[in-house]
């Protein structure tokens, strides 16, 4: 194991600045992430939402460096736990994945390998990353095992991935994700896949175990309703930019940016919404990402939309209150300075 | 990257190309579909056109001319009148050569067309009817590949005798089994699509489903087996040829020719390496463009 | 596991009987078998004699019920021309043609498969194009033209490796490598799409994100599921081989089953034709029946049911 960063370090879980993903398509060059900052602190969950395509998984990935090969990535800044983790070796990087940062994934049928038993799977991270007997790897993944709601754990241990539910299987796989207590845990999607109620468990779950480990989390999700139960803060994406991001009382209680409007008058809410009334809906399609786009990415669905939409690049500014950003010329009261923006890291 | 902000917003996509257009660009861009084309080609007017282009006759024995070197050997007796020299008997070699491809062609594309009708209407019939049919199609199937194919065809060629429509008929009728099991496959998938329940329901009789709605869409994996297997069966040609079994003497076999020179390696090696290059060249030929079919209409699977 | 494999062996036997069939009715293609084995210019009397005493007269079932009993001990008739037992031929010559394809399969498999998995981790790096490029001219190649070919370079002129025989392992090389290429592409061209299919799976991205090392991923996590279908495969080619190496077998002059079928069928000695295709046959549904139960262990979805 190369270099250990201190746990004890900095608050400052993950901290991204302007990252670029571009992947070459036969018809140009096409960028699903396109200048995207975030940042999570210890203890933090942030929400990144957004509809399908907008380049929330991508995002995820490339923070990983798990991109497809095709993909490239840029970014100004990339730190985990206040340490540059960009353009490191493969191999400085494959020392700090599965170790300090983890992620789970969307489908839990499918991302066991079918030729291991859950025992296997779960030990290996950590004799790869720690210098552990495998008793040890074996108690370790026992009590997480149990920790994830699994019962008779020890018997689990030998089974085989088919042998095991949907909703067992991503259980297995947070258990795995957290296998070397790891500072930042990444879920995309990670319910999507499973029925409507074993979503609600595997989620509370989630949210029970970062606070327990005390771990930043990065939850991307495309279900406000998920948000709005477990968020700290939330990054809203849209086709490849994050438009708006602050806390999630600023993003429920005071929408700024026309799409977050949007998205949140499609969801119902019980006691609010009539019965019979008509939901919200965004008119439109999402622009193709292939090539240089110039503009507000939302200018062809938007409502409001003005002639100085269409034209020059729409920063994200600093909205009303602290902390509330917001990639909209409406929201801006004056031309925003360029300290704002470098601060604008989500 | 914000430095072009007046370009307008459409410039980089391209108007669609039609099908038809897209189609010719992957054939003429497909470097082993041109060459196998090409190849193939050159080889079947080689074959037609034999008697006309030949420098002499294929049986004409003159054993005062035998054994003259191709002409690019350094030796006293090469002629342009045999420019590929003559064989032990003093038999134009080129025009052999010309001659062979006639009965390689011909003996791989019967057998071809008599496997591709059995192994065809086996894999459609497992791949539509499913259950027992299909029970009892693999069930061939396996037998049918348990059984070695260059020991049966030997043997039942020694023991029904030797002739073109002997080792035809036996190569048809042994290497079907690659039509069935990807015909069987190809039918399952298109048996499944909409267009074959709503005909169903529709009450469309079940050979008029098999013939209009089936057959078209499996024509594709039809062709491309079928070169792969007719590439087979000219190389099991040969094989047998070469083994005396297959194609007899004096007709110019290109098995049987290198067969012939098997004893002349020595001294005479290019009495092997000429027939044994155009086998080759058929093959490759046939395999390159059965290949390029594959890739030219479905793209998706080319990997 | 238990069910499976049973049901596995159910079907084995089954294509073993359809097989014993078609190589006993081989007996009749050339008509009435009684004229055929007296000879030319037999008496009637002779004809009668030889169909009394090789049971030609007795209804087919008996003559087939009474074939497959003496095979099945063991017993797989007489040869008409060695004028000795079938089986102890064989059995004798089994040894040298096994050796031979063993030594192909391995010449195949080493070279197929770290080249499909190169191939597969660099997909149209120049490395994979030379792969398939080895697969496309290898398909093509007639395996007698290429072993005459070897002979003439490796043997004559260059005097680099025995030409005949079976002395020594430099015998073994030639033939080895004329009997295997031919089933290197169809492995590696199967290791390179394996390897790729399962490259791209969710598994091999959870293994990276776990930040396990390149090769345990590659080994561990890809090829051992890529090779699965591998092992079924090279078990059918070896036993396509096994039938091949009458070619090879002929050209070498290697004393095995494959010269010896060659032998057989210049002779007309049916007998012993029929023995080689079965023993061939059964060896073959054997070898099938084995990987399939070794891709059961390898693949616990079939294992642990």
């Amino acid at each position: 194991m190369s270099k250990k960063i201190e746990k004890t370090g900095s608050n400052r879980v993950l901290e991204v600045k302007n990252l670029n993903v571009e992947i070459p398509v036969p018809s140009g060059l096409l960028r699903p992430v396109q200048n995207v900052s975030l940042r999570v602190d210890r203890g933090e969950t942030l929400c990144i939402v957004g509809e399908s395509g907008c380049g929330k998984s991508l995002t995820s990935l490339a923070i990983m460096d798990l991109l497809p090969s095709k993909a490239k990535r840029t970014c100004d800044e990339m730190r985990l736990l206040g340490e540059n983790v960009f353009g490191i070796k493969e191999r400085a990087m494959s020392d700090l994945r599965g170790d300090r940062m983890s992620m789970i994934f969307q489908e839990p049928m499918t991302s066991l390998n079918p030729a291991y038993t859950i025992g296997n799977q779960l030990g290996e991270a950590l004799r790869r990353h720690q210098n552990v007997s495998n008793a040890e790897a074996r108690d370790r993944a026992i009590y997480l095992l149990e920790k994830v709601g699994i019962t008779a754990a020890a018997g689990r241990l030998g089974q085989y991935p088919h042998q095991l539910s949907g909703g067992l299987r991503q259980r297995v796989m947070i258990a795995m994700a957290l296998m070397c207590g790891p500072d930042l845990i990444i879920a995309d999607e990670p319910t999507t896949a499973l029925d409507v109620t074993i979503q609600a468990q595997i989620l509370h779950l989630l949210s029970e175990l970062q606070r327990e480990f005390h771990m930043g989390m990065v939850l991307i999700t495309h279900d406000l309703g998920v948000v709005a139960r477990i968020a700290d803060r939330i990054a809203v994406m849209y086709a490849g930019q994050v438009v708006e991001t602050g806390t999630a009382e600023q993003i429920f209680n005071a929408p700024t940016h026309p799409y977050t409007r949007g998205l949140l008058q499609c969801i119902p809410i019980p006691g609010k919404t009539k019965r019979g009334e008509r939901l919200g809906a965004i008119p439109g399609i999402v622009p193709s990402l292939v090539g240089h786009m110039d503009g507000c990415h939302f200018a062809s669905r938007c409502s409001e939309v003005q002639a100085r939409c269409q034209t020059g690049n729409i920063e994200l500014a600093p909205a009303k209150q602290k902390g509330h950003l917001c990639r909209c010329v409406l929201a801006q009261s004056g031309p925003s300075s360029e300290l704002e923006t470098g601060e604008a890291a989500v | 990257m914000n430095t072009n902000t007046a370009k307008p917003k459409d410039t980089t996509i391209a108007a669609e190309p039609t099908p038809g257009s897209l189609m010719r660009k992957r054939i003429f861009t497909h470097w082993g579909f041109m060459i196998g084309a090409f190849v193939l080609i050159v080889i079947i007017l080689m074959a037609l056109l034999a008697p006309y282009i030949s420098p002499g006759d294929p049986f004409d024995q003159v054993l005062s001319r035998k054994l003259i070197p191709p002409i690019w050997h350094d030796s006293a007796k090469v002629t342009w009148e045999h420019p590929l020299g003559t064989d032990k008997l003093g038999r134009d070699y080129m025009t052999r050569l010309f001659y062979g491809a006639r009965i390689s062609l011909l003996i791989g594309f019967g057998a071809m067309l008599i496997s591709g009708i059995i192994g065809t209407a086996l894999g459609v019939l497992a791949g539509y009817y499913g259950g027992r049919v299909d029970m009892v199609v693999n069930f061939i199937i396996t037998t049918r590949l348990s059984l070695p194919v260059v020991l049966v065809a030997l043997a039942v060629v020694s023991i029904v005798g030797s002739s073109l429509n002997v080792v035809i008929w036996v190569l048809g009728l042994l290497i079907w089994d690659r039509f069935a099991v990807v015909m069987r496959s190809a039918t399952q998938q298109v048996r499944a699509l909409d267009f074959v329940t709503s005909a169903q329901a529709l009450g469309c009789s079940t050979p008029r489903i098999l013939l209009t709605e089936i057959m078209p869409n499996i024509t594709n994996q039809f062709v491309v087996i079928a070169t792969l297997e007719m590439a087979h069966a000219i190389l099991l040609e040969a094989t047998l040829s070469f083994l005396g079994l297959g194609v007899q003497p004096p007709e110019p076999s290109w098995g049987l020719m290198i067969s012939e020179a098997k004893g002349m390696i020595f001294f005479d090696p290019w009495l092997i390496t000429i027939p044994g290059l155009a086998l080759f060249a058929l093959v490759l030929s046939i395999n390159l463009l059965g290949d390029g079919i594959r890739d030219v209409t479905a793209p998706e699977n080319r990997n | 596991m238990f069910y499976y494999a049973l049901k596995r062996l159910g079907v084995a036997v089954l294509v073993a009987v359809t097989v014993s069939i078609l190589s006993f009715s081989m007996v009749y293609l050339s008509g009435d078998p009684a004229v055929a084995l007296a000879g030319e210019g037999a008496s009637n009397e002779d004809i009668e004699n030889v169909r009394r005493i090789y049971g030609f007269d007795q209804p087919i079932i008996f003559q087939y019920g009474n074939w497959l009993l003496q095979a099945v001990q063991g017993n797989l008739g007489h040869s008409n021309y060695l004028k000795s037992p079938v089986a102890s031929v064989i059995f004798e010559r089994l040894p040298t043609t096994m050796l031979l394809g063993a030594c192909s399969l391995a010449f195949a498999l080493l070279l197929a498969i770290p080249l499909g998995v190169v191939a597969a981790i660099r997909p149209n790096s120049i490395i994979d194009r030379i792969a398939l490029s080895i697969a496309v001219v290898g398909q093509a190649m007639p395996s007698f033209w290429f072993a005459l070919t070897m002979i003439l370079w490796l043997g004559i002129n260059w005097r680099l490796l025995p030409i005949t025989g079976t002395e020594s392992w430099m015998n073994f090389i030639m033939p080895s490598v004329a009997l295997g290429y031919y089933l290197t592409p169809a492995v590696m061209r199967l290791t390179r799409a394996g390897m790729l299919e399962v490259l791209s799976s969710d598994y091999i991205r959870t293994a990276r994100a776990k930040g396990l090392r390149p090769m345990t991923v590659l080994f561990k996590h890809a090829l051992r599921n890529a090779i699965i279908p591998v092992v079924s495969l090279a078990a059918v080619q070896f036993g396509f081989m096994l039938g091949g190496s009458i070619v090879i077998e002929t050209i070498f002059a290697i004393n095995g089953l494959g010269y010896l079928a060659w032998e057989s069928i210049l002779r007309a000695d049916v007998p012993m034709m029929q023995a080689i295709v079965l023993v061939l046959s059964v060896f073959y549904i054997l070898l099938t029946f084995l990987a399939d139960m070794l891709n059961a262990f390898l693949d616990p979805r079939i294992r642990v049911a």
